[in-house]
């Protein structure tokens, strides 16, 4: 190798070869990952590599977080203690008639023979980071498959339906959230129960239901809810409020958007959904 | 012999891991489009400064790395890396002797072909994606290229790497 340095400065062995070989080994790389997610456990193992780095650079946030937390003055946490405590009391009441509205609910059902419906188990985790990937609304969680996360599991937080996971890693988890430009979602009208699709736009404050036509009974204001049609979302979470209806008369579908109820860009922790459905699945399967 | 190779990788490990967690970095919304690709820019330095020792192969490495980093395809990053580092490596003599408003104009056009490989895979991956996310980054690592130049430079001074 000196040798040849001294020949000529400006070759370097094999140059063109490792290139055009690291090139295709990416092409192929893509096409098995694109394919079928082959290649989750080589996710997998360099996820845990890059864990260390996830967690320092979070950090500095956190530490932000919680020295925010020292400094408060006593005044402040005192209003903000007593107005918890308001809030706990209007909840708590709120709670209480939702038990019994749930179990009169329940005689109801019984009266019907239908199924009882159960109720979901519900667990609230921490957003580790928001994946800085320009092209992707994506979020890491801080439980992982060792913690019983798996992939299409629903997310929400107190508004509403925030994402699903994608692939549960060992410790963390990515998760894709609803306005990304690739996820969809079985949506319904909460006032006639009409369905349709809502997809992700890429912004975080919209959502578009291209699927509806001219005559649909839509219009602004109207909630969205989960259907619980598509297999992944449990049905009855809020997921958008109507924005826009334009109807073109030449064109065969309306123009809708409709904003998330939940805050998408502003979340520090949400609640991962253990469905019954998924929970009785597990035990068939096994 | 390879203690005195690994004293040698170590602050080239140690700058590549430090870009990864600035990409890693949470931002507001709004400037995250403008985030300049710091794993590209350091890897670029480091091919043009000691090409023997970091080329294709480290850019290979650590493109895998963001990708798992960033949740993309696998493969994405590491290619438009490799592509970028090939053209690098194999015209460092030439680069090296640049001036840096003409070395800062190459970069300029080095990212822009980056941004398109990666504009390029999403497109035939499906992936879609608003435009300021490809050329937010290539403006914001030119103009920060003069500054990081400097600083890097002075970094492999202080280790005497390259020649």
């Amino acid at each position: 190798m000196i040798s040849s340095y001294k020949q000529n400065p400006a070759r370097i062995p094999a140059l063109g070869a490792r290139a055009f070989a690291l090139l295709l080994l990416s092409l192929l790389l893509m096409f098995l990952d694109h394919r079928d997610n082959h290649l989750d456990a080589v996710r997998n193992a360099i996820s845990a590599a890059v864990y260390p780095m996830r967690i320092i650079v979070a950090a500095p946030v956190n530490f932000w977080a919680w020295a925010s937390d020292l400094s408060k003055s006593k005044k402040e946490l005192q209003t903000e203690n007593s107005r918890l405590r308001a809030e706990i009391l209007l909840t708590a009441a709120r709670l209480q008639r939702l038990t019994s509205l749930e179990a009169e609910n329940n005689r109801l059902r019984d009266f019907l023979e239908a199924r009882r419906r159960v109720q979901d188990e519900v667990r609230v985790v921490t957003i580790m980071a928001v994946d800085a990937n320009p092209f992707k609304h994506n979020i890491v969680l801080d439980l992982g498959s060792s913690q019983g996360v798996y992939a299409g599991q629903a997310i929400i937080n107190a508004d509403g339906i925030i994402g699903v996971v994608m692939e549960a890693g060992p410790l963390t988890s990515d998760a894709i959230l609803i306005s990304d430009p690739g996820h969809a979602l079985l949506v319904e009208v909460n006032r006639n129960g009409l369905r349709t699709l809502a997809y992700g736009t890429g912004e975080f404050g919209r959502l578009d239901l291209p699927g509806l036509p001219n005559n649909a009974d839509i219009r602004t204001g109207d909630l969205l809810v989960t259907s619980g049609l598509g297999g992944t979302f449990p049905s009855g979470y809020p997921v958008a409020v109507v924005d826009t209806v334009t109807r073109i008369p030449q064109d065969a579908f309306a123009e809708v958007t409709a904003t998330p109820t939940a805050a998408l860009d502003q979340m520090r922790e949400v609640m991962l959904i253990w469905s019954a459905q998924h929970d009785e699945q597990a035990t068939n399967d096994e | 012999m390879s203690k005195y190779h690994a004293n040698r990788n170590l602050p080239v490990f140690m700058t590549i891991v430090v870009a990864l967690m600035l990409t890693m970095m949470p931002l507001p919304d709004s400037m995250s489009a403008f985030r300049p690709d710091w794993v590209a820019l350091i890897i670029l330095f480091w091919a043009m400064t000691v090409p023997r020792s970091y080329g294709v192969g480290a850019a290979f490495i650590t493109g895998i790395f963001v990708d798992v980093a960033q949740a993309t395809l696998l493969g994405q990053y590491a290619l438009a890396l490799v592509v970028i580092t090939y053209i690098t490596v194999k015209s460092h003599l030439l680069i090296r002797v640049f001036p840096l408003p003409q070395l800062t104009a190459t970069i300029f056009a080095l990212l822009a072909l980056y941004q398109f490989l990666l504009f390029w895979i999403n497109g035939v991956a499906g992936v879609e994606a608003p435009a300021v996310s490809y050329w937010g980054p290539v403006i914001t690592g030119t103009l920060i290229w003069p500054l990081l130049y400097s600083f890097m430079s002075n970094v492999r001074n202080r280790v005497q790497l390259g020649n």
